[in-house]
């Protein structure tokens, strides 16, 4: 028999039993559901976790440094390779060629110093990062009071919460209760502090004296001096987390602009150290590299050892979580199955007193000239449309459920002032594995009847009444 | 037209031929021979009534020769082909384009209406829809049912089911047209319009028909031939002479 004359049959047949059939295909469908809610869930944590990873910046960012710099000596990367005298300066043409390699997001300086900041009259010392608005992005100023940077050159300050306590006294003892941000945000939003900084100024008309005169080595061809400045920045925001918790104590508690701190020609140690090799231009003490997937972090931290950088980069820890995410979903899985198995034996069930009714109806079709596969066939198609249609109402219900869950877990995270979360996903092959899971396990289920159907002898099958 | 000469060409070809043909069933400790060494043969386009009281066997021996029962013993060739060697599939197949099924019950499927009814076997035929559409139709205009085409088994009358049932058994032009019992459930009037159908199918298509029935009248009225059963044992088998009836019948 044709498939669309098979079809036409099967619907048929379904319709005549309205009750029983809606009734098995109810079931098939909050198995599915109870399959799709489970994965779904496993979809939405793993989303979760995973755009939480990559939002922290940790596994898709490298940092580069030159190997002029000493402090992190002794590491094997560094007792190998090019002589670090004769290495290469970590400068913008670097900076510029490290961008244009493939996969690259972007690169940039890392600037910052410990310095002296002015806050209504009092002076505290802080780390003082610069940022890129890329930054914006990341998980650590999601929740943050107050708002990101309005320009790339903007004289304005983000405080990590810490020194918003300091700024203003509250710095809790230790096992005290922490003050809360929003409330620590209020007083300081919109205030100015004063920051005062060393500022690399260039000369152009270097003093000579007549004794460096008659030794032509020594004259520098440029140079500059450094200058203490002061910089008034506006405070616009005050971020709960860390952003560079990934530095340990050289992260910054107060972050400005990166052009803004570009600018401003921040003087930073390196420097010093490279004078003779930059001149005026600036030199970095190291570089943030950002590539577009966790995964090709490799590939790039390879392409910038060749250039003669050292590299320094947090291992890809996303892969060891699918794996646990793939244990998780197994697990998912066959709990949401359970029910599914339930539901195909309501299909057996039905089937087979589809068998019974339609005994007489069997055997006419055969005494005309239908064959077992026919036969089967069309039991199947049966078996195989409540199937399909279980599968779609349950993959719909089970989506709502998860909607409600949802709703309903964020209603209760809201009011322990945490930020909602999404973390229920329906994505579209969830769908459609579900749906053919569930025709598959129709499918099985009909198995049995569709074969005890085929076998019926007609004789007999004709005679019952 | 050249139906004549094809008809008595066809005649001198066996449509079915048993020998020592047996149909044995258990029940509990008993066997019961429902059909004990039957030998007979029919030749192509004949008419044949297969007369017998309730319990003689001559059900069981129609659905041997519909290819619906395997035999016991002996064999059944029916145009050549011995059905005892026919596997599941072939005697579908068998069914499917050489036999035309009509049965007391009516047996028409009550959820479909009369065409899909009809067009059932082309579907097993695997038939394009339109050309299957085209053959119900001619087949249910063939039998007088045109009008009731929409209708359902259960709004039609007794009649007018067996002539539904009738368009079905013709749907594939099949060569063999077994009916049992087919005027069991209807009034006398209503089974005279039934059996002249058949009669009509028989000589305007030279379709060989075997006919159970337990009426003799009947039997005498339209078969050529009138083979008797009992207990599973061929008792009788002489023609119909001199086909009085049938001549009277079409005079009238």
């Amino acid at each position: 028999m044709k498939i669309s004359d098979l079809s036409e049959l099967a619907v048929r047949n379904l319709r005549e039993s309205v009750l029983r059939n809606s009734l098995t295909t109810v079931g098939i469908s909050v198995g599915v559901a109870s399959l799709v809610a489970m994965l779904s869930l496993g979809t939405g944590l793993q989303q979760l976790f995973t755009r939480r990873l990559e939002k922290s910046g940790l596994f898709d960012t490298i940092v580069v440094s030159s190997r002029r710099e000493m402090r992190g000596m002794g590491r094997d990367s560094e007792r190998t390779g090019v002589n670090p005298a004769e290495s290469r300066v970590l400068d913008e043409p670097a900076r510029r060629e490290m961008e244009k390699l493939a996969n690259v997001v972007e690169a940039y300086p890392d600037i910052r110093l410990q310095t002296e900041l002015r806050f209504e009259d009092k002076p505290h010392l802080t780390m003082v990062s610069a940022l890129p608005q890329s930054a914006k992005s990341n998980d650590a100023f999601d929740d943050m009071q107050g708002s990101f940077f309005s320009s790339e050159i903007a004289p304005e300050a983000i405080l990590q919460k810490s020194f918003a306590e300091e700024l203003l006294g509250k710095t809790p003892a230790l096992g005290a209760p922490e003050p809360n941000v929003a409330d620590l945000a209020k007083p300081l939003l919109g205030k100015e502090l004063t920051m005062v900084y060393p500022q690399r100024e260039a000369v152009s008309q270097p003093p000579l004296r007549p004794s460096d005169v008659a030794s032509s080595e020594n004259v520098a061809a440029e140079s500059y001096s450094v200058v203490s400045r002061e910089q008034k920045l506006k405070i616009v925001g005050v971020s709960d987390l860390d952003p560079e918790s990934m530095r340990g104590p050289m992260r910054g508690k107060l972050f400005i602009p990166l052009k803004l701190a570009e600018n401003l020609h921040i003087m930073q140690a390196a420097d010093l150290r490279d004078i003779a090799h930059s001149g005026d231009a600036a030199v970095y003490g190291s570089i943030s590299v950002r590539v577009k997937d966790p995964s090709q972090v490799k590939g790039v931290e390879d392409a910038i050892k060749s250039m003669g950088f050292s590299t320094f980069s947090i291992l890809d820890a996303s892969r060891s979580m699918q794996q646990v995410f793939k244990v998780l979903f197994a697990f998912l899985g066959i709990f949401g199955s359970l029910a599914l198995t339930v539901a195909s034996i309501g299909i057996v069930n039905t089937l087979v007193m589809a068998i019974l009714e339609r005994r007489r109806e069997i055997g006419i079709m055969k005494a005309i000239g239908a064959s077992d596969a026919d036969v089967k066939k069309l039991f199947f198609a049966e078996a195989g449309a409540m199937g399909i249609l279980g599968g779609i109402v349950g993959v719909v219900f089970g989506w709502a459920i998860g909607q409600v869950i949802n709703f309903g877990t964020n209603i209760y995270l809201r009011r322990q002032s945490i930020p909602p979360e999404h973390f229920w996903a329906v994505p579209w092959w969830l769908a459609v594995f579900a749906v053919v899971f569930a025709v598959i396990v129709s499918l099985v289920s009909g198995l049995y009847p569709a074969t005890r159907a085929a076998r019926l002898d007609p004789v007999q099958a004709l005679r019952y009444e | 037209m050249t139906t004549a000469p094809a008809i008595s060409a066809a005649r001198e070809t066996t449509a079915i031929r048993s020998e020592s043909l047996c149909r044995y069933y258990r029940m509990g400790e008993n066997v019961i021979r429902a059909v004990d060494g039957i030998s007979l043969e029919i030749p192509s386009g004949e008419f044949v009534a297969l007369l017998g009281s309730s319990g003689s066997g001559k059900s069981s021996m129609l659905n041997l020769i519909a290819g619906l029962d395997r035999p016991t013993s002996g064999s059944v060739v029916v145009q050549e082909r011995d059905l005892a060697k026919l596997s599941r599939e072939e005697l579908a197949k068998y069914r499917l384009h050489v036999v035309g099924m009509v049965f007391q019950s009516f047996n028409l499927i009550p959820s479909m209406t009369i065409a899909e009814n009809v067009e059932l076997p082309l579907r097993f035929a695997e038939v394009e829809r339109s050309r299957r559409e085209a053959l119900a139709m001619e087949a249910l205009e063939r039998v007088g049912l045109r009008a009731r085409i929409h209708h359902r088994p259960t709004e039609l009358s007794g009649g007018e089911q067996q002539r539904a049932a009738l368009a079905r058994a013709l749907i594939n032009r099949p060569q063999l047209l077994l009916a049992d019992e087919p005027t069991g459930n209807l009034d006398s009037h209503t089974g005279i319009e039934i059996m002249d159908l058949i009669r009509e199918f028989n000589q305007q298509m030279g379709m060989t028909v075997v006919m159970v029935t337990h009426e003799r009248a009947l039997a005498e009225r339209y078969a050529e031939r009138m083979i008797s059963l009992a207990d599973g044992k061929l008792v009788d088998d002489r023609p119909n002479t001199p086909l009085a009836g049938r001549t009277r019948e079409a005079q009238s």
